[in-house]
């Protein structure tokens, strides 16, 4: 198979591991690519997309301009801060107005759940969802499914404890999707306030103490605690949080085994994660961030390429 | 579906040593000579003839894998998008002569999106191309071959077939296939 069986990438949830594979595949021949002397091919040169966030995001924005530029595609940035949803225009009349200009593709992050979605049934345009809400964020979860497939080997079979702010969540809805797709064990573990009620019906087990929960794994996600999704308090305070969930470079020194850490940033250094853990051999941080390049240039291609 | 045998085992090898012998008379002791196989089924002849100029001129000769599957010229023309094999170059080619290796020329357009993926790694100071077969009559671009190991006069609903023993055949051979 050389096509996606889906003409959006909406979530994890409605792609199948065949397109994982594949996603994975194109992935590592772009991440030669993006370590040429010229980094840069040719292929979307005839393509434009809109990358539309209607919510604050650096890392994913930067990440999804540079695969596409790398890729040759022209791009448009747009932001809410600064537009005329202020002025009170609908998600459809905004996204039909950028369309009009002759856009292919759409690169979408949106407060509200299912946005993409819903945009997926209005217009012609391909969609990439770049964040919906507490929802899902499929292309972090490919990144990080291709980091720990990159470094391990492979992802079926590993156990992966997924770490912190469960409940906000869209990173770790979309990697449990993935990592059980792929055939991985999962662990999420957090204080129990953090955890949806209803969590382990996905197939995860689930842990409230962070030292069990580093011990069981091979590959330690650490989530942020997302403050600004959180309307009432979850815990007493960060300060509690840390002492509890936070990790340390002494807590990963003193495993059996040596594991993988990881985190989608950004982090909170000193609440998740002290500094000397994130700084470690063990982090698998900045390799994340390389891979996402590779792994938006690899969505896009497959999506554009796809009559 | 008919099959016409072109090249036989014996053939073939005696077709590489000349294609080789060629490459020597050129290139003589391959100083500043680079070999480039085209992915994904130039690589298997690139390899052999590689093997047997090391043999020939006892020096060791850089050889990499080029693919050029993200700068073609049919992207969003046709249903699927194009499956990409591994680029592994890992000598620089700038100032160097390069040699591009493919099995079959057809309309030229695999080496024109492989010259356009080269220059990505440096100005060389010479390409030449050389294949095994050379479909007479189908080029769509003004590309030519410096070597050639055979010439074939095909129609468009023919296909040309490489079979390699390292993709896991029996023998090296090349078979020319009446699609339908």
């Amino acid at each position: 198979m050389t096509k996606l069986s889906q003409r959006h990438l909406l979530g994890i949830k409605n792609i199948t591991r065949q397109d994982i594979d594949l996603i994975f595949e194109t992935a590592a021949n772009f991440k030669e690519v993006i370590n040429r002397p010229i980094k840069k091919v040719p292929s979307l040169r005839d393509v434009t997309i809109a990358n539309a966030f209607f919510e604050n995001s650096t890392r994913t924005r930067l990440s999804f301009e540079l695969a596409e530029k790398r890729l040759s595609a022209d791009t448009l940035n747009f932001s809410a801060s600064t537009s005329s949803v202020k002025k009170g225009e609908t998600l459809l009349d905004t996204i039909n107005n950028i369309l009009a200009m002759k856009v292919d593709m759409v690169v979408m992050r949106h407060a509200s759940p299912g946005a993409p979605h819903f945009l997926a049934r209005h217009i012609k345009a391909n969609i990439v969802n770049a964040g919906d809400g507490t929802h899902e964020h499929p292309t972090q979860a490919l990144l990080d499914g291709f980091s720990i497939h990159e470094r391990l080997g492979e992802v079926g079979g590993k156990k992966v404890a997924i770490i912190g702010d469960i409940l906000h969540s869209r990173v770790a809805l979309s990697n449990i999707f993935a990592l059980k797709k792929l055939g991985a064990e999962v662990m999420v573990c957090g204080p129990p306030t953090l955890l949806p009620r209803h969590i382990a019906s996905l197939g995860v087990t689930v842990e409230t103490d962070v030292k069990k929960a580093l011990a069981w794994c091979d590959v330690a996600n650490v989530l942020r605690i997302q403050l600004e999704r959180q309307q009432i308090k979850y815990f007493p305070s960060l300060r509690e949080y840390t002492l509890y969930y936070g990790i340390t470079k002494k807590m990963l020194d003193t495993l059996k085994k040596p594991i993988l850490l990881m985190h989608p940033g950004p982090i909170n250094r000193g609440v998740e994660l002290s500094s000397d853990a994130a700084d470690s051999p063990h982090s698998l941080i900045l390799d994340q961030v390389e891979n996402g390049v590779a792994v938006r240039m690899a969505v896009l291609y497959l999506l554009a390429g796809a009559n | 579906m008919q099959k016409k045998l072109i090249l036989d085992t014996a053939l073939l090898d005696i077709t590489l040593n000349r294609l080789c012998q060629q490459l020597i008379e050129k290139h003589g002791v391959f100083e500043d000579v680079v070999m480039v196989g085209l992915q994904p089924r130039g690589i298997f002849l690139a390899e052999l003839m590689h093997a047997k100029l090391q043999r020939l001129t006892k020096k060791k000769i850089p050889l990499g894998y080029l693919d050029a599957t993200f700068h073609r010229d049919d992207f969003r023309r046709r249903d699927t998008p194009a499956k990409a094999s591994e680029t592994r170059i890992e000598f620089p080619i700038e100032n160097k002569n390069v040699i591009l290796v493919d099995d079959v020329l057809f309309t030229g357009r695999t080496v024109r999106a492989a010259l356009d993926a080269m220059i990505a790694f440096g100005r060389p100071a010479s390409v030449e191309l050389l294949v095994l077969v050379d479909r007479k009559n189908t080029r769509d671009l003004p590309i030519e071959a410096d070597y050639v190991g055979r010439y074939v006069n095909t129609l468009e609903s023919q296909r040309v077939l490489v079979e390699w023993e390292a993709q896991g055949h029996k023998q090296n051979k090349i078979w020319l296939i009446n699609k339908d």
